[in-house]
């Protein structure tokens, strides 16, 4: 029978936390959220290393908390990987991983153990102590160490943070190859958007203690909730603006003293938040078209092979970023056209 | 040479660690790992002997325990004799002063545990006693060495309340550090010197001998710097 995993906690102190979720087997959900929001310790209530003031957390129908019940982590048969990974520096690779097995006979703990630090490609390190291996090779043995005993919920705490981007790299395409093996409910907390998008079915973005959005990564990236969950995500362009009136299927959209058309119909006078990814953007060569607006470059840094240009248009405050080829030779100051994919428009909720 | 004396002492010392440090293990686990309001007193109790002149330790056991007290008669009735002047109060007494250098080195050493390690092994389905003995115990060791070791050295050396609670009876009480003193009282200084420099050659071994276990075994608990 398939696992899920179920959660609906709530605490006050020793901060506010509120949060619902749920994740299937053979799925894989990002907590994405900065730090101190509270996604670590929404982790740690699932492993059993605390508990929540009030709240359900169940697998599969069984009840790991409740007011009555509290299963400590030794029973909840989990496989959690924190962040600096909590090897045993005293014990070998091998020993590190079989010390999930504890409950086997000697030789089925070295023999399980050792097939999963193939598994991970470090086969020939299982001798070594944590101190003689990388970082990566100690993450992986943290990984082999949490499913070594096939747990019944895969928790991953920030894994890849502490990593250079290149054994980063490595280790996603380790738990991608890993992932449709395992057929349990897995949770990676993170902080890096690129990160969840890579490797989660489902991201869940947190903030200030509670869950902001749930959806695909996809649907996050592009339609971000409210203006909390864009800026969660690092998106850039998020404006305040009015309808100023509607014609035919259309809205028309103030921005500054120019003009949007929103291809949906919305109330003349509604004031809204709204967003656009920088690859709606372009430069144009002429204005007057629909979809185009016009401004002064405000501010421009090099970023490799392409320019952060920051447009600030008239009427309004709000600075409008895209990003460019730094072949095109742009200045400071300078008056730019702008062409807007009107219909990659997203309206946040208030 | 006062061999007796010798004798006694390292007896007293065996015998401090033996009943001490298994004690000292479950305070300094608590210390280390419990955080509760009041925690700082129960250090700084645990710390006074470290400040106080080991007379007024000696001259508390003598009067706590000695034949007018109700403990004294009490214990006086159960084992048949008097705690001081006898070897057994001079064990509670080195027991006490020893309290802060068994306890505070078990302590670093448990607290130098990462949490996220005692939580992979909560993970990893082991039970607190099985993480205890197979993760903790190893980890900490170079702090329960280094207790060992300053628990002997110290009562080796241990003088003031030795001489408050158990006098200087020869084979029950009088320990090398009081023989060295009364064969200079004696003006005996051959008898003392010989003493003297087998407790310095001697503590000089030990204290060699634990600081490179203690580094033995620091060395394997290094983690990987990232």
């Amino acid at each position: 029978m398939k696992s899920e995993l179920r959660l609906d906690i709530r605490q006050q102190r020793p901060f506010a936390l509120n949060a619902a979720l749920h994740c299937r087997a053979g799925e894989l959900l990002a907590l994405l959220g900065p730090s101190g929001c509270g996604k670590s310790t929404l982790l740690r209530m699932i492993a059993g290393l605390q508990h929540a003031e009030s709240g359900t957390i169940s697998l599969n129908g069984d009840t790991w908390f409740s007011d009555s019940v509290k299963l400590k982590p030794q029973q909840r048969r989990i496989g959690y990987v924190p962040q600096h990974y909590g090897l045993f520096p005293h014990m070998t690779a091998l020993q590190n991983v079989a010390a999930a097995l504890h409950g086997l006979p000697k030789q089925e703990q070295s023999a399980l153990a050792r097939e999963w630090l193939e598994k991970v490609q470090l086969g020939a390190f299982a001798q070594h102590k944590p101190a003689e291996l990388s970082g990566g090779q100690q993450q992986r043995v943290a990984l082999a160490r949490a499913l070594t005993a096939q747990p019944s919920i895969l928790l991953l705490d920030e894994p890849f943070s502490a990593l250079d981007s290149i054994t980063r790299d490595g280790l996603y395409r380790v738990l991608a190859m890993l992932k449709p093996q395992l057929n349990i409910p897995m949770i990676l907390v993170t902080h890096n958007l690129n990160e969840a998008q890579l490797l989660a079915d489902k991201i869940a973005v947190m903030g200030q203690g509670c869950i902001l959005q749930e959806g695909t990564p996809g649907d996050v990236v592009r339609q971000p909730l409210n203006r909390a969950v864009a800026g969660l995500i690092g998106v850039r362009n998020i404006f305040s603006g009015t309808i100023v009136r509607t014609s035919g299927a259309r809205s028309v959209l103030a921005v500054g003293d120019q003009e949007l058309e929103l291809q949906r119909i919305l109330p003349a006078g509604t004031t809204l938040h709204w967003c656009l990814p920088q690859e709606a953007i372009r430069l144009a060569a002429s204005t007057g078209v629909p979809g185009s607006l016009a401004g002064n470059i405000s501010h421009l840094v090099r970023l490799g092979e392409h320019w952060l240009v920051s447009v600030s248009l008239p009427g309004t405050s709000d600075i409008l970023e895209l990003q460019c080829p730094a072949t095109i030779p742009l200045a400071i100051q300078q008056p730019v056209r702008l062409a807007v994919r009107t219909e990659q428009i997203h309206i946040l909720e208030a | 040479m006062d061999w007796i004396a010798l004798g006694l002492s390292l007896k007293l010392g065996l015998m401090t660690i033996i009943v001490l440090v298994p004690l000292a293990l479950l305070a300094a686990r608590w210390l280390a790992y419990r955080q509760f309001t009041g925690k700082p007193v129960i250090e700084a109790l645990l710390a006074v002997p470290l400040v106080l002149p080991p007379t007024v330790v000696g001259y508390y056991l003598l009067v706590g325990l000695g034949s007018q007290s109700w403990l004294g008669q009490w214990l006086m009735q159960w084992t048949g004799h008097l705690l001081v002047f006898h070897f057994s109060g001079l064990l509670i007494a080195s027991i006490i002063v020893n309290i802060p250098f068994a306890v505070q080195p078990i302590q670093r050493g448990f607290e130098s545990i990462p949490q996220e390690v005692r939580d992979a092994a909560a993970c990893c389905g082991m039970s607190p006693l099985r993480t205890l003995l197979t993760v903790e115990l190893p980890l900490a060791w170079p702090g329960i060495v280094t207790a060992m070791v300053l628990t002997f050295a110290h009562t080796l050396g241990e003088f003031g309340v030795v001489l408050m609670v158990g006098g200087s009876l020869p084979g029950e009480t009088k320990t090398i550090a009081i023989s060295i003193y009364d064969r200079v009282q004696a003006l005996d200084f051959e008898a003392a010197g010989s003493m003297s420099l087998m407790l310095l050659l001697f503590s000089v071994i030990v204290l060699a001998l634990a600081n490179s276990l203690s580094k033995r075994f620091g060395r394997r608990g290094n983690y990987h710097e990232i």
